[in-house]
């Protein structure tokens, strides 16, 4: 591979990292390891740990695709590598 | 109108519908309508997607297990969600711009290796199977009740029929079908969920009205239904969990792969025009989806507290729960607790003689029902029906019911017949045609697949009379048997250049290996009842029936694929390395510049 693509690649992985940091906070964390605490919060009727894990954790997956191929789109012209 | 002649009338005019839409598509220009996506807005692709997605276990069966799970049942709607992210950036791009049609091709090709792809058929068909399973576990359940009939024969009516839609197929691969398809399931699925929020709460968006107020009290319904639930001695509803925040865990995670692992989900991103719709439709696939799934703890906790308040006028009145007068007379029940008697899945025994109906948790006893002299709950009711149940304990009106119905079945059939054409195609094409015998005439090839097709459905029928879970259930042992072997090795195949073909074959057989014998030693062999006993005296050799660090079976998944990660890790550092053509080749797939167009084949 040459260096471009080697510059490509790692700031592909970086992104994929960072976005499932995101995931990982708030389905497992959120939804399940900090549930208990978040409980004590509440969010109109909702506990929020209950709230994270029935509803929040959807609605953030959703979001988070969309924010990551628009980013793809942009690190793929940046370095010249998109579809004509 | 009465509610059968109701249900007959809606189920035959969505069919109709369907088969209408299939008959214009084709006689459209026709191969486009073949290619999802090709020259669909992604919008209606992503319906197509959601609708393929959804099946019994989604439609039918999830609801009725998170009322019963509680804040555990969270692992349903956070492990069939979160596992589009990881479809969306881990594999959909990279296989679509590797440009073949089925997981076993782009397994032998990339594993240079024809016995890899007799691996990729073993795992695609271990996990098809067992997926099938529980969609006929969720047909019996809707045949059923549609009919009037016994469970069992239920489910032998719905084999044949499935059989005859898997068959007649095309229509299958049509995304204007799905997209008909999704519209149905969706609208089944949300206007009960309105009406109810509407009654319940007052708010006529259940994913509000969950978090909501209980009409008539200052409580909050969820505080309203944790108050009456621990009441009657069962868990807290918004804290209980499954097993252990571990086991919560895992199966969560088993869940999340499992949806990048699962064939006919991974099929569709082939098709995608480019690497840039492939991401983005995978994101349009799950806003669809998203709108059931967020949809369904509404109708879990509503559905959940409509049933103790059918039963148990003090539910909703406030008043003493054990007054006798507050347990309904069994003479009295309502029309929907009849109907289901008639399928098995709703029973009534009288423990204590009294002619009442006494619904409580009799594990743990609350000391108000010993006081009562109550002996035992008396009322079981299975966890599938209660979707489908759940507009008739509300009282509303028969066209909504009959919706529910017809949602039920294109959820449940447009799913098997999915899976099945998988089935088909990985035997017939990627096995017989591909490997032992090459000379195949397309017509054999085609006859294969047929024959393989009916097997698989009589072997999933059978298995599909004494369930090894409910729906759901049986369906997350399919996910953990995708996320043991197929994920894994399409994550190393992409992310993981000089993983070579031992590795990878090791990995995916050593998954498979030990997800499949943990399942088996708890759920009996290929789930059969009568082996339970063998399984167990097994067991017990090896130190007791316990699970392994509490991990309950349909959670193994994710333990399997460590397994199968560390293994080909392991492996391929003392084997051959990957040759240079093949490291080239996996470099290219990471840039999308360079991918094609698919124009005009089908995905099988």
């Amino acid at each position: 591979m040459d260096q471009s693509g080697e510059a490509y690649w790692k700031a592909v992985c970086t992104l994929i990292v960072q976005v499932l940091a995101v995931w990982f906070f708030v389905s497992f964390g959120c939804g399940i390891l900090f549930a208990d605490a978040l409980n004590s919060i509440s969010l109109g009727g909702y506990p929020l740990g209950f709230w994270f894990a029935q509803q929040g954790s959807m609605y953030a997956f959703v979001i988070m695709i969309f924010v990551y191929a628009k980013l793809m789109g942009r690190i793929d012209e940046k370095f010249d590598v998109h579809e004509e | 109108m009465s509610l059968q002649t109701m249900t007959y009338l809606v189920v035959g005019v969505t069919f109709a519908l369907y088969i209408g839409i299939a008959i214009w598509a084709r006689a459209g220009s026709t191969s486009e309508f073949y290619v999802a996506g090709g020259s669909v807005p992604p919008v209606l692709n992503g319906m197509a997607t959601g609708a393929d997605w959804m099946s019994a276990a989604s439609f039918i069966s999830m609801a009725g297990l998170i009322a019963n799970m509680g804040y555990g049942g969270g692992l349903f709607l956070m492990g069939w969600t979160g596992g589009y992210v990881l479809l969306a950036m881990l594999l959909a791009p990279y296989l679509r711009k590797f440009g073949k049609f089925t997981v076993p091709q782009f397994i032998g090709d990339r594993y240079y290796s024809k016995a890899a792809s007799c691996v990729a058929v073993l795992c695609l068909l271990a996990a098809s199977l067992t997926y099938i399973i529980g969609q006929m576990t969720g047909v019996g359940v809707a045949f059923s009740r549609f009919l009037g009939v016994s469970n069992s024969t239920g489910v032998f009516i719905g084999m044949g029929i499935v059989f005859m839609y898997a068959v007649f197929g095309g229509m299958k691969g049509i995304t204007y079908t799905q997209v008909a398809q999704y519209c149905v399931l969706i609208l089944a699925y949300t206007i009960p969920a309105i009406f109810i929020s509407m009654t319940l709460t007052g708010n006529p968006i259940p994913q509000l009205g969950l978090g909501g107020g209980f009409v008539g009290t200052d409580m909050s319904l969820l505080g309203k239904l944790d108050q009456v639930v621990m009441d009657l001695g069962f868990p807290q509803y918004t804290t209980m969990t499954r097993i252990s925040t571990l086991n919560m865990f895992v199966y969560t995670m088993s869940l999340m792969i499992g949806t990048a692992g699962l064939p006919h989900v991974i099929m569709r991103f082939f098709t995608v025009p480019k690497v840039k719709d492939a991401r983005a439709s995978a994101g349009w696939a799950l806003v669809f989806i998203a709108i059931l799934y967020t949809t369904a703890p509404a109708v879990a906790a509503m559905a959940r507290l409509n049933l103790h308040a059918s039963v148990n006028t003090a539910v909703k009145s406030g008043g003493d729960l054990f007054a006798v007068e507050s347990s309904i007379k069994y003479d009295e029940r309502p029309a929907w607790m009849k109907r289901w008697e008639v399928t098995g899945l709703l029973k009534f025994a009288d423990k204590n003689g009294d002619g009442r109906i006494q619904y409580y948790n009799d594990k743990n006893p609350p000391a108000g029902a010993v006081a009562a002299g109550w002996q035992g709950s008396e009322l079981v009711v299975n966890r599938d029906i209660m979707v489908l149940a759940n507009p008739e304990i509300a009282q509303l009106p028969n066209w909504v019911i009959a919706l529910v119905a017809a949602g039920g079945l294109a959820a449940a059939l447009s799913t098997a017949a999915g899976l099945l054409l998988a089935i088909s195609s990985a035997i017939s094409h990627d096995l017989f045609k591909n490997i032992f015998m090459p000379d195949l005439t397309e017509k054999q090839e085609l006859m294969t697949g047929k024959i393989a097709m009916a097997c698989s459905i009589v072997v999933a029928g059978y298995l599909g009379l004494n369930p090894p879970d409910f729906a759901a259930g049986t369906v997350a042992i399919a996910f953990g048997l995708a996320a043991s072997s197929i994920f894994p090795a399409l994550m190393m195949g992409i992310f993981n250049k000089k993983m070579n073909k031992e590795g990878a074959m090791a990995g995916m057989l050593a998954g498979l290996g030990i997800t499949m014998a943990y399942v088996f030693l708890h759920k009996g062999l290929f789930f059969i009842k009568g082996t339970m006993p063998m399984m167990n005296g097994i067991l017990e050799a090896f130190g007791g029936n316990n699970f392994f660090l509490g991990i309950e079976p349909n959670a193994f998944g994710a333990i399997g694929a460590v397994f199968n990660f560390i293994v080909a890790y392991v492996v391929s550092k003392i084997t051959p390395e990957c040759p240079e053509h093949i490291q080239h080749m996996v470099e290219n797939v990471r840039t999308p510049r360079g991918a094609k167009a698919v124009d005009g084949s089908h995905a099988h």
